[in-house]
């Protein structure tokens, strides 16, 4: 399905084929409003529901029941006339509502009267020392892997860190045969005693029972090891050991892939370029666009819908998804809002979806050392920035992480500050004494994504365009 | 590092790395194909030379740059494997002209 875009312009424009862009996409196109869902990946599902059309592992217990649910997505998806794009990698798109997409090497442009951007989370950086030593991997990756091509883990498997994927991965790898070692929890303690006053909510949440139960089958075939402070990895060339303190205990384990989890964060590189505000969320420890109840942004005609909005899960995706295109269609059509479900049932949806969050959020808090590195551990990985280098940049004058760029190339790379930016933020915040919102973010500019300098020389140019640019 | 489920019964294709055959299966991205070789798949940074591996699998970490059919710097965990599809493992910095 890599055809550019049937069209110049659609009513809604969705981006990301996740839990909310499936959703959104469905909603838009069932109200008649000519919608257009473009996905970077090759079939629908996001991440939660990765390969959900396609996935080699048939035995529905093994991905569990809350990964199905995807399936009815893109079947209800499919029910509409939605014109869905895979492997479209949508690389700019700005306050005009103007998109531009790259499908099969060359890039196509459409226009929107809504966008609702629906480009989920990224697993937040875990820079540890030896992170970038291959072997050493993110649990997401694993889970890519174990959804769309039933990989497992083989050698020596050590899962480290936090939260509620580790343990769905952890089930998950078990249940297809794989391999784990030991278990590296690195839960603060003091984080139970803070997330107790929000005990209640999520003791009535479905994600209660169910993360019990998965924690109970890891914990009855693994070791696992609660209370680690300190983690690092080690290695020539390739992963050989992991390294950690628990209970003031340091050992050393021999390994052969360490799999890294504490949390998810949204994904804001296209909302940033676009100049979506976001702010400093001090709880989930990550940047969030400023959005109102139905999802808009501070761009006119922009919604944010799912882990993108502030993370809150998959169900909660879901119904944002639903509320973001609800909103789109009493914009742009309002009679044929009258058939959809009403936006009070959906907040109230969105209510019961976000129920224990808060708790979620407070126990699975990363701490500092986890977040903010020291001496010679990489921060930015495609630059190969220390965070000492980072410290020496800020010695010597770089107020920000954009001044840092200049410094050092920090978010300069391939990934765009992806996998550097919340780390480049804090480290600077911490030395300088101020907020992650007062120190802010690189300022992210399209293309949001590489694309070649032949395929945007081969976009088609008007008259005027050449007029533009020629002299004479 | 990884082996593959006896569920999967995905039809075989077969790519080739640095002109060795390398069997995949239908629907594998080329860095799933590529860890589940057991080939040493491990690319050169432009920087410093550091051995790396694919990290993110998510398209977000641009570890899994791969050259294929001649075009580098692809980020193999979003391209799905095809029949014949020659992939090269990248060494340092992307020459010009691919």
């Amino acid at each position: 399905m890599t055809v550019a875009p049937k069209r110049e312009a659609y009513d809604v424009v969705v981006i990301g084929a996740g839990p909310a862009g499936l959703a959104a996409a469905a909603t838009s196109a069932e109200a008649g409003l000519s919608t257009l869902l473009l996905d970077e990946n090759i079939g629908p599902g996001g991440q939660v529901f990765r390969a959900i059309a396609s996935t080699p592992v048939t035995d529905r217990n093994q991905l569990g029941a809350d990964y199905w649910v995807g399936a009815d997505l893109v079947q209800s998806l499919r029910a509409t006339s939605a014109e869905v794009i895979h492997r479209a990698t949508v690389w700019s798109l700005d306050r005009n509502l103007d998109i531009a997409v790259s499908v099969g090497g060359a890039s196509a442009f459409v226009k929107a009267q809504r966008v609702i951007l629906a480009t989920g989370a990224l697993e937040r950086p875990f820079p540890i020392p030896g992170w970038t030593l291959p072997g050493v991997m993110t649990a997401g990756a694993a889970q890519t892997m174990l959804k769309s091509s039933a990989l497992v883990p083989d050698g020596r498997t050590v899962i480290a860190g936090q939260g509620p994927l580790l343990w769905l991965l952890a089930a998950q790898i078990l249940r297809l045969g794989g391999r784990i070692d030991r278990i590296l929890d690195t839960t603060e303690r003091g984080n139970y005693f803070a997330a107790l006053p929000h005990a209640f909510a999520f003791l009535t949440s479905p994600y209660f029972a169910k993360g019990l139960a998965m924690m109970r089958e890891v914990k009855a075939k693994v070791q696992v090891v609660s209370g680690v402070t300190e983690l690092s990895a080690a290695g020539e060339g390739q992963l050989a050991t992991v390294s950690y303190v628990a209970g003031g205990k340091r050992e050393t384990i021999p390994a052969d892939l360490l799999l890294l989890h504490q949390g998810v964060v949204p994904n804001v590189n296209l909302a940033m370029s676009a100049d979506v505000e976001h702010r400093w969320d001090d709880l989930q420890l990550c940047w969030s666009p400023v959005l109102d109840a139905s999802g808009n942004s501070s761009v006119a005609g922009i919604a944010i819908a799912g882990d993108g909005a502030g993370i809150g899960g998959a169900n909660a995706a879901v119904v944002r998804g639903r509320i973001a295109a609800r909103a789109a269609v009493e914009a742009l059509a309002p009679a044929a809002a009258a058939k959809l479900r009403s936006m009070a049932a959906l907040r109230a949806d969105l209510a019961k979806a976000e129920r224990g969050r808060v708790f979620l959020d407070t126990l699975f808090r990363p701490a500092p050392q986890f977040r903010i590195p020291s001496g010679d551990t990489i921060v930015c990985r495609c630059e190969e920035v220390t965070a000492k280098d980072v410290l020496d940049s800020v010695a010597i004058g770089a107020t920000g992480p954009n001044q840092l760029k200049a410094y050092r190339r920090t978010g300069m790379g391939p990934c765009q500050g992806r996998l550097c930016g919340l780390t480049v933020t804090e480290l600077m915040a911490q030395a300088r004494g101020k907020t992650p919102q007062e120190i802010g973010y690189y300022r992210l500019r399209a293309p949001v994504k590489p694309i070649t300098l032949a395929e945007l020389a081969a976009v088609p140019k008007s008259e005027a365009d050449i007029k533009a640019v020629v002299r004479g | 590092m990884f082996r593959r489920s006896e569920q999967d019964k995905r039809p075989q294709v077969e790519i080739f790395v640095d002109g060795v055959a390398v069997a995949a299966r239908q629907g594998d991205t080329v860095s799933a194909a590529l860890l589940a070789s057991g080939r040493d798949a491990r690319r050169s940074t432009a920087v410093s030379g550091a051995p790396r591996l694919p990290y993110c699998m998510m398209g977000v970490c641009f570890d899994c740059l791969v050259t294929i059919d001649g075009v580098g710097n692809r980020q193999g965990c979003l391209v799905p494997v095809a029949e014949g599809m020659q992939i090269e493992i990248q060494k340092g910095k992307r020459e010009i002209g691919k």
